[in-house]
């Protein structure tokens, strides 16, 4: 483990009765739905692993649905959760899979949100609470959620980083970590960055219009 | 790498408690006003506090339904007055089993250092409160001292039953809680120290062989043992007993035990009592 503060020894304050199984499941559900952009109506979850063979005894199913409907982690209708989507009409199911080579702790969300978007979020609860998504809609990024984070789908194309940066540079906003990854030169390519400020919303519009970028997708980091 | 005995030279050198020395550094790590780590500070005792009100209640039952109710028991035997250990005795063990009770019946605690071992901190430090008269803001200053050492163990070691069994969860609650105990009862930055390291002593080696795999059995009672050794370990230190071994060498041995201990015993359900016949067959009848 490597440097902590003081409020990692002594928190978070959490409903029970595991940070990994519980308290890290609510976060990869918040962290789904964030993704997705929008309320999910229907969705299926499927469990690998340790989040298969023990969740139930640690409400990990309750955990992630709670996630999904924006609850945190120390919400105390969390036990509630599944009952509580269902009286809201979601429809949200369960399967065992095995999702091969990745952490113990892994789940797979498919998710249909109130207006169409679709989304596929795999991510892993890798120990006291804290998470790593792994996948977004078949491209493979790290995000675990505690900053703001850009995910941007674009042409491998030379320069398009440098705007990209140059946007955030003149909106005064500050990269804290950026990924840059691609199919193959010149084909489809992906950029994650995590920023310390939340990105302007003109930022975005003015993103979106750069040539040969397909998709930016804000996410907010977990409170 | 950062060791507890720093902490005490520190304080030693500039006659402050470990807690001072520590909310200091992380006002300047976090970037922090005092103000606001404390305001945070007192979020989590406020947690720990209405988690043991809830537990000494509360009769509900687990998921699995293996734990719940044996709270209630201790305190209604604390309150005729037939306590075999003591009122303020049995009472840590109804505190430390009421928190973990709650957790696992899925109600709010706080991780101290994990969900699992969620129950020895305040169990110990509430009951260090009603025994002593301390004030809310000495509680407080307790807390960041049992967080000081718990980041000390987590960097030189690990606070993870899946890492490092069970002494690396309630053994570090249990270092956390003598050392933090030790402070609010008026013993020196030294003496916390030699409390930390005689309860880390009296745990290592303890697997983590959760039946079924479920944070239940043995783990809610370990709270309440783990507390006992707490303040056992910190009696000993305010009156001057001290540990052969410093706390940095047990926290480094207690690191390297975790290793050398077998993926079975780590978390896994696969050994120890987890693998009793009665571990195996409330297995098969909650799956």
């Amino acid at each position: 483990m490597g440097r902590s503060n003081v409020f990692d020894l002594l928190g978070p304050i959490m409903v029970g009765p595991s940070s990994s199984h519980t308290a890290g499941a609510v976060r990869l559900g918040a962290m789904a739905r964030k993704i997705l952009g929008e309320e999910p109506v229907e969705g299926t979850l499927s469990l690998h692993g340790s989040f298969a063979k023990t969740g139930k005894g640690h409400g990990t199913n309750l955990a992630l649905i709670a996630g999904l409907l924006g609850m945190a982690p120390d919400d105390e209708r969390i036990p509630e959760a599944i009952n509580i989507a269902k009286d809201l009409g979601l429809n949200f199911g369960f399967k065992i899979a095995d999702l091969g080579d990745v952490h113990p702790n892994t789940v797979k969300f498919e998710l249909l949100g109130k207006t169409g978007c679709h989304a596929q979020v795999v991510g892993s609860s890798i120990g006291g609470g804290t998470i790593v998504i792994r996948e977004i809609n078949d491209f493979k990024v790290e995000i675990r959620g505690d900053y703001p984070t850009l995910v941007i789908l674009h042409q491998d194309l030379p320069g398009l980083v440098a705007q990209v940066a140059l946007l955030l540079a003149t909106a005064q906003t500050n990269i804290a970590r950026m990924l840059v990854s691609r199919e193959k030169r010149g084909a489809q390519a992906l950029m994650v960055l995590e920023t310390d400020e939340l990105v302007d919303d003109a930022v975005l519009v003015l993103m979106r219009r750069l040539p040969k970028i397909y998709q930016v997708l804000a996410i907010e980091p977990l409170e | 790498m950062r060791a507890y005995e720093d902490l005490v030279i520190e304080a030693e050198n500039r006659g402050l408690k470990i807690s001072e020395v520590v909310y200091q550094n992380e006002m300047e790590d976090l970037q922090q006003s005092e103000q606001a780590l404390f305001q945070r500070m007192r979020k989590n005792l406020k947690v720990m506090r209405e988690s043991v009100a809830v537990g000494l209640s509360s009769e509900g039952r687990s998921i699995s339904g293996l734990v719940g109710g044996d709270a209630v028991k201790v305190e209604g035997r604390r309150k005729t007055g037939e306590s075999l250990v003591g009122k303020q005795l049995s009472g840590v063990i109804a505190k430390a089993l009421a928190v973990a009770e709650v957790n696992a019946c899925m109600g709010k605690i706080v991780a101290a250092p994990t969900a699992g071992s969620c129950g020895v901190i305040p169990a110990v430090l509430l009951t260090v409160e009603e025994t002593l008269q301390v004030s809310e803001q000495e509680l407080l200053l307790a807390l960041f001292t049992a967080a000081g050492l718990g980041m000390i163990i987590a960097e030189r070691a690990n606070v993870s039953g899946a890492e490092g069994g069970c002494q690396a969860e309630i053994g570090s609650a249990a270092a956390m809680a003598a050392a933090a105990a030790v402070e609010l009862a008026g013993g020196t930055p030294r003496q916390t120290a030699d409390a930390a390291a005689i309860a880390m002593k009296s745990m290592l080696g303890l697997v983590c062989d959760p039946v079924g795999g479920f944070v239940e059995v043995p783990c809610v009672k370990r709270n309440a043992t783990g507390a006992m050794i707490a303040m056992a370990a910190a009696e000993m230190a305010l009156s001057g007993v001290k540990s052969a071994i410093p706390i940095d060498e047990v926290i480094d041995a207690m690191g390297e035990i975790g290793k050398q201990m077998p993926c079975a015993l780590k978390e896994t359900a696969q050994g120890g009592l987890a693998m009793t016949p009665t571990g195996r067959r409330i297995q098969a009848d909650f799956l």
